[in-house]
């Protein structure tokens, strides 16, 4: 009863019927594309508003010299990029934002496995070891730099630290010192990061049946083969997400920088994002083109890595480079 | 000959099983190594805290040393200032705004990817779904420009939205399985007993989906806590007054400010911490669950 009140209208109200496919329910194919429209509407206009059009939009602007104000009007062709590409300060930012993607995967990762692996056991206070492990992913990036700033400054913990154990030749300006501040940087990072990093790799465990392990004790494989020859291959997966949330959160990173360096000292931890958010504020333009090509530089690591991890051989790689 | 020689191996294979009950000498090691993890993730939170606790004069005197008194004038100093609490307010506003635009409008358009059949749902699919590719920084300076112009810069809900378009494309990814797996057996059942397709979705579909829904809710509220790019364009370029700011530009603005005063530097830090701690300790199962979740739908 209530259906039929409601199907009328709401057939000759429905935006766009589609002539095609018989429909199977009752109420008309109008009525279905009204609820579409009405349900997936409002996403999709906030979604195309706020995501899609800007992205689009910094692709128009990057060709244009613009300062944000008064209309578009000088263009200049890919004169931006020209510049960008030419701006040694900028490739020393894409060159850390690869350090950090390289040492990231090839450290972290290996480091993050070997840790949930020897975790991945029934351990009394599992959970409060999980727990506090997850402490430092907890913290937003913007606080966690600014701890590390307050440690590791000149009159700071870590320096106080050394002192006291007798270490004092290794006291350093740690951030302000350009031959060790992407490495740092990288430290801090990994702290960031392992803890997520772990936890991952744990839950993928859960997911390798315990009864293979055991039939593999059985048959007279020890711990170690157990995990390479089994353990490993099933965490793949897992393995795989992690290396492409990590390499994308590399080539992204922004805010832990931005609180602890600005980019310094003289663009030794400088990255993409932290020189757009310098440079692209009053040159839109410049800034755009900036974008531009850290999207596209993303967007092709993230498809080259997956023709690779499709074909599983970068999984392999990687679980073997853990021995 | 041959049962003397595997008698010795199965008494090895056996013995991994029998030690599980009894003692298992690796087990200290695996406690060493868990404690060193633990340790190198908490002491650098630990001594923010405790430095919290002294004054000024004390950590410029001796950086590394506990405090000597104790002396709660930081914390006090930063528990009655506006500031603190205007940010703990903001926060919590944008926040829960955001959680909510998140969610309701995601489920909303995963009830139609994940249920509807109709020309151009695959589309609609993979268009979210490439929002993932789509990283803020990319978009942040079309994007100040669109807000300023359509008058939402220095707004809360200027911020809001913007978080919840972001969101929207992992919130879509981790509901369509959710919502799909919901066995369609229940559909025409409801269908039978006279319900339509939306008094399917509210009654049945959404309790449901509930557990999916608190972690897409969690994971929203999460990343707009902890946001700072889009805050810093919006909030601090659009001339929302600082005591507004949401927290972590907040305390990025106080610790510039009063970089002189170590001890409330770490005293304001360390009060920042605790509510993004509770929370997420305590939906750590779902965060997690989360985003290995994704991974695998």
């Amino acid at each position: 009863m209530t259906h039929h009140l409601t199907a009328g209208p709401a057939v000759s109200a429905g935006p766009a019927p589609t002539p095609a496919a018989p429909a199977r329910r009752r109420a008309g194919t109008g009525r279905k594309w009204l609820e579409i429209a009405l349900f997936a509407g409002p996403a999709l206009i906030v979604f195309v508003t706020f995501v899609i059009a800007p992205v689009v939009l910094a692709g128009v602007y990057s060709l244009y010299n613009w300062n944000g104000l008064g209309p578009l009007e000088r263009f200049i062709g890919l004169d931006n990029y020209v510049r960008a590409l030419t701006d040694p300060l900028f490739l020393t930012a894409i060159g850390n934002n690869f350090t950090i993607l390289i040492a990231s995967v090839l450290i972290q990762g290996p480091l993050a496995i070997s840790i949930a692996l020897l975790l991945n056991r029934k351990l009394p206070g599992r959970s409060v070891i999980r727990a506090l492990i997850f402490v430092p992913y907890v913290l937003a990036e913007v606080i966690a730099g600014l701890s590390w700033k307050l440690l590791l400054s000149p009159r700071g913990g870590v320096n106080a630290l050394l002192e006291a154990m007798g270490l004092g030749e290794f006291t350093q300006p740690w951030l302000a010192n350009p031959d060790i501040a992407l490495w740092v940087m990288f430290s801090i990072l990994t702290w960031k990061y392992l803890g997520f990093a772990i936890l991952l790799m744990l839950a993928g465990l859960q997911g390798v049946p315990e009864e293979l392990h055991e039939a593999a004790a059985i048959d007279g494989a020890n711990w170690w083969q157990i995990q390479t020859r089994i353990t490993l291959p099933l965490l793949a997966p897992t393995i795989r997400i992690w290396i492409f949330l990590s390499m994308i959160g590399s080539l992204q990173l922004f805010d832990m920088v931005w609180v602890t360096t600005k980019g310094g000292p003289v663009g030794a931890t400088n990255t993409m994002a932290v020189y757009l958010i310098q440079y692209g504020q009053g040159q839109y333009g410049y800034g755009s083109a900036i974008a531009v090509i850290l999207f596209v530089i993303s967007l092709a690591v993230a498809l080259v890595y997956q023709r690779f991890a499709m074909r599983r051989d970068l999984a392999g790689a990687v679980t073997s480079g853990v021995r | 000959m041959t049962t003397t020689l595997t008698t010795p191996a199965a008494a090895r294979a056996a013995r991994p099983m029998k030690r599980r009950k009894a003692f298992d000498w690796g087990q200290p090691w695996v406690y060493l190594v868990a404690a060193i993890v633990v340790v190198a993730s908490v002491a650098p939170v630990a001594y923010i805290w405790i430095g919290g606790f002294r004054t000024t004069a004390d950590i410029n005197a001796d950086p590394a040393g506990f405090p000597n008194p104790w002396s709660l004038d930081s914390y006090i100093g930063v528990l009655t200032s506006t500031r603190f609490w205007g940010s703990v307010f903001s926060s919590s506003l944008v926040g829960l705004g955001t959680t909510l635009g998140t969610v309701v409008l995601g489920v909303m358009a995963a009830f139609v990817i994940a249920r509807y059949t109709f020309r151009g749902r695959a589309f609609l699919y993979s268009l979210f779904a490439a929002g993932l590719m789509f990283p803020l920084t990319v978009a942040a300076l079309p994007l100040s420009v669109l807000l300023r112009d359509i008058g939402l810069q220095g707004t809360f809900i200027g911020l809001i939205i913007p978080q919840v378009a972001f969101a929207l494309p992992v919130t879509i990814i981790i509901l369509v399985p959710f919502l799909r797996a919901i066995p369609p057996e229940l559909e025409e059942a409801a269908v039978i007993d006279g319900a339509t397709r939306i008094g399917f979705f509210w009654r049945i579909m959404l309790p449901l989906s509930a557990p999916g829904l608190v972690t897409v809710g969690v994971l929203a509220f999460v990343n707009s806590w902890n946001a700072y790019l889009l805050p810093l364009l919006v909030l601090a370029a659009g001339g929302m007054p600082q005591d507004l700011w949401t927290l972590p530009l907040g305390v990025q603005q106080f610790s510039t400010q009063y970089s002189a005063d170590t001890g409330a530097v770490l005293a304001y830090t360390s009060l920042s911490m605790l509510p993004a701690l509770a929370f997420f300790l305590a939906a750590e199962k779902r965060i997690v669950g989360g985003l290995t979740g994704a991974v695998k739908g």
